[in-house]
């Protein structure tokens, strides 16, 4: 006689199917979700207000704050924006791809809540540390420049908890595998957040590596910390996290192409084979910062920043011709199919979820992806070390690529999980083209002056009083007097998505949100589909975006190009 | 159905690639390839390839070493610091000293002619920003670099320390004559 014993479910918990998206939310996944995220907006927006002062300091014409002040207040706006609201909104992606797209339960929620309190606590003490005044040290904190204790306490601490949420993500994983919530593969975004929290793992590792020693430097407890080496180690932290935003904001961009459109992948073998690429080699290129170091021999830059790094350039040029792709060949199927662009003509302009991602998509592969290209090439890189080319390029990774991407995918999500109406529908519209040109505008002319050599961090470019000043070219002032005018307009894009947002979230309407189960329905199962290979020409699924991407391999062939010509120029040097 | 669902073809590796997809691929990796082998082409060709001469070295090692350059051939003196200005000969060795917050001394070089340039930092990271040509080099605390270089315009150029290195970084200007 054999016993059988009852399945064990998971207790008090509960499940909600939401009615306008077909999306389930299981109960503390959910909450999770909804925390992370609106702390992350909290952060964008004290990186916002700090933005101001940077925007009018290194106005020429206004040169708003002293000095002191303004190395404070570009540190904060740094570590904010580039570590804090980016970071806690990834952690509510990764617990929305596993735990809601999966339809699981996610796993041991009270380590997901140490995780959240100690990136707050972490958080917190950092920019504390900052505003006291006397951690002005850049997100680089390079040493042997030292910050207060607190400075690296905090991002310690911040760290800690990031990556105990990766490891609640890849419990909640393995949590959908066992409970059987799917078949056959993750989806291809969930595939995409795997790939961050891979990366994140890493990032963190380097991050604990060097900030530790450097930590426990700033107490007296390790007598010094080299300062190459803390270069080296610092710059697999900071590349890599950037990497993190990189395959988060892609993963999205196929959400949104699915959300709005309905989209599938053009090939999962082509954009997972890109995802893989990203995890093995993107760490890599962060030897991409040290080209102008000493000490670096020319074949670990060479095969660093070239060989390996262009298998990272060729996934992300991938990913840019399968999401455009994806979407013309989903129009195309719903009868767009007049010439090459019908179905870019009548995509859905006015939903500001879609027209957030494809503006994000164009700014980051145009302007940040060609500029990050020339950063990485060798030689290239010493006409654009340190100048402010750098924040141009990365402006146009992080805040069109990845800030623009995280404020569309808001406002799918504002009725999704949230459950509230968007307020303001007109300034939800406006707000992607608002910010989205703005910033495009911003990162051309903060290239544009740094291709000219003016310097980033640097308070006076007229370096007024000095015997031996520097004259920049009148051309240099009008492009940072272009770079203040595009960054006002930016920052009031951001301060309108926070309107939306946090007006919604406290005075939308209320939305029904479905009826709470305990327990919870898993993916269904779905027929293979015909692969579509009749709406397109010559073959090819997919016209438009073919043509768009070989527009794009036009302009970065050209610049690439003109720049050697302008380095060939220059003094000898060997 | 979607990149939000789960593959709908459980076998999803084996599924053909799109002609637009492989045509792309194709294309993105050859032009990958050419940028790889221009860094290359430029190490053999080109002329501006950053030296990776590089020695381990302390402020009193390196001071020292200015201090007798600057002893043997300044020319002259300027500003109300009287900054010495140094007039190497061709091919010899030239320190530049990064400190809070300037570079020391003043260079006198000749357009064509080639000369050793030793950087360092005495204190905190630097960077050497030479303007207007717009060549940028990390200078680093602990670490002498050797930078061969040869000027091929005459004018006057400035040294703008563009690593942020404290509350007077916007102060931190140098000088190189080029005749």
């Amino acid at each position: 006689m054999t016993a059988v014993l009852p399945v064990q479910t998971a207790s008090q918990t509960s499940y909600r199917t939401c009615p306008r998206t077909g999306l389930q939310f299981e109960a503390r996944a959910e909450r999770l979700m909804i925390v992370n995220a609106f702390t992350a907006v909290v952060a964008l927006l004290v990186g916002g207000l700090l933005a101001i002062g940077v925007v009018l300091t290194r106005w020429p014409a206004i040169h708003w704050l002293p000095a002191d002040t303004f190395y404070m207040v570009l540190t904060a706006h740094g570590i904010d924006m580039l570590i804090f609201w980016i970071i806690f909104f990834e952690i509510a992606v990764l617990y929305f791809a596993s735990s809601t797209l999966l339809r699981c339960r996610l796993a041991a929620p009270n380590w997901a809540w140490l995780a959240f309190a100690l990136m707050l606590i972490g958080a917190v003490t950092n920019n504390v540390a900052v505003f006291q005044g006397g951690s002005s040290v850049m997100m680089t904190s390079y040493v042997p420049m030292m910050a207060s204790p607190a400075f690296y306490l905090g991002l310690i601490l911040f760290a800690v908890g990031a990556l105990i949420a990766c490891f609640v993500f890849f419990g909640t994983l393995v949590v959908a595998k066992r409970e059987k919530t799917y078949q056959g593969s993750v989806p291809l975004v969930t595939f995409g957040a795997v790939t961050a929290a891979i990366i994140a793992v890493f990032t963190i590792a380097s991050g604990a590596i060097i900030l530790i020693p450097t930590f426990l430097m700033s107490v007296g407890l390790v007598k010094e910390v080299d300062p190459l080496v803390y270069r080296t180690i610092w710059w697999a932290f900071g590349h890599s996290s950037q990497q993190i935003n990189v395959s988060a904001h892609i993963a999205l961009w196929y959400a949104a192409a699915a959300i709005a459109f309905g989209a599938k992948p053009m090939s999962e073998r082509v954009s997972r084979g890109a995802f893989l690429l990203y995890i093995l080699f993107l760490q890599l290129a962060s030897a991409h910062h040290l080209l102008a170091d000493p000490g670096m021999s020319t074949s670990w830059k060479v095969v660093n920043t070239s060989y390996f790094m262009y298998f990272a350039v060729l996934a992300s040029m991938i990913h840019g011709l399968t999401i455009p792709g994806a979407i013309e060949v989903a129009q195309r199927q719903k009868g767009y199919t007049r010439g090459l662009f019908e179905w870019l003509r009548k995509a859905p302009w006015g939903d500001p979820t879609f027209a957030g991602v494809f503006i994000a998509i164009i700014g980051f592969g145009f302007l940040g992806g060609i500029s990050g290209v020339m950063m990485g090439t060798e030689q290239l890189n010493m006409l654009i070390h340190n100048t402010i080319y750098v924040p141009g390029h990365f402006h146009a990774t992080v805040v069109v690529g990845t800030t623009l991407t995280f404020m569309a995918i808001t406002y799918f999500l504002i009725p999704a999980l949230f459950k509230r109406e968007v307020m303001f529908p007109k300034l939800a519209q406006l707000q992607p083209y608002l910010f989205g040109f703005s910033m495009y505008f911003f990162c051309l002319v903060m290239m544009g002056a740094g291709t000219l050599g003016v310097s980033r961090r640097h308070w006076d470019m007229a370096f007024q009083g000095h015997a031996l000043a520097y004259e920049w070219p009148g051309a240099a002032y009008l492009m940072m007097g272009l770079v203040g005018v595009a960054g006002v307009v930016a920052i009031a894009g951001g301060g309108i998505y926070i309107l939306v947002t946090v007006a919604s979230l406290l005075f939308g309407k209320k939305l029904e949100g479905g009826k709470a189960t305990a327990i919870g329905t898993p993916v269904p199962r779905t027929a293979p589909s015909v692969a579509a290979q009749t709406y397109g020409s010559a073959g090819f699924a997919a016209p438009g975006t073919f043509v768009l991407a070989m527009v794009f391999l036009v302009s970065f062939v050209l610049y690439y190009f003109i720049n050697w010509k302008y380095l060939g120029q220059l003094w000898g040097l060997s | 159905m979607s990149a939000i669902h789960p593959p709908a073809e459980r076998l999803w590796w084996k599924h053909p690639l799109d002609r637009v997809e492989g045509t792309w691929i194709v294309i993105a990796f050859v032009w990958c390839m050419v940028m790889f082998f221009m860094m290359v082409y430029w190490h053999v060709y080109g002329k501006q390839n950053l030296s990776t001469e590089t020695y381990k070295t302390t402020p009193d090692k390196f001071t020292a070493k200015a201090q007798a350059v600057v002893d043997k051939y300044t020319v002259r003196t300027e500003t109300e610091q009287k900054v010495p200005v140094v007039a190497p000969p061709e091919g010899s060795d030239v320190y530049l000293v990064a400190r809070l917050w300037s570079w020391w001394p003043i260079l006198e070089l000749e357009k064509g002619k080639t000369y050793k340039l030793h950087l360092t930092a005495l204190d905190y990271n630097h960077g050497f920003s030479l303007q207007p040509s717009n060549l940028n080099i990390q200078v680093v605390p602990g670490y002498e670099h050797v930078v061969k270089v040869t000027p091929n315009q005459s004018g006057t150029f400035s040294i703008v320390c563009n690593e942020y290195c404290g509350i007077n970084h916007h102060t931190m200007v140098g000088r190189i004559y080029v005749k």
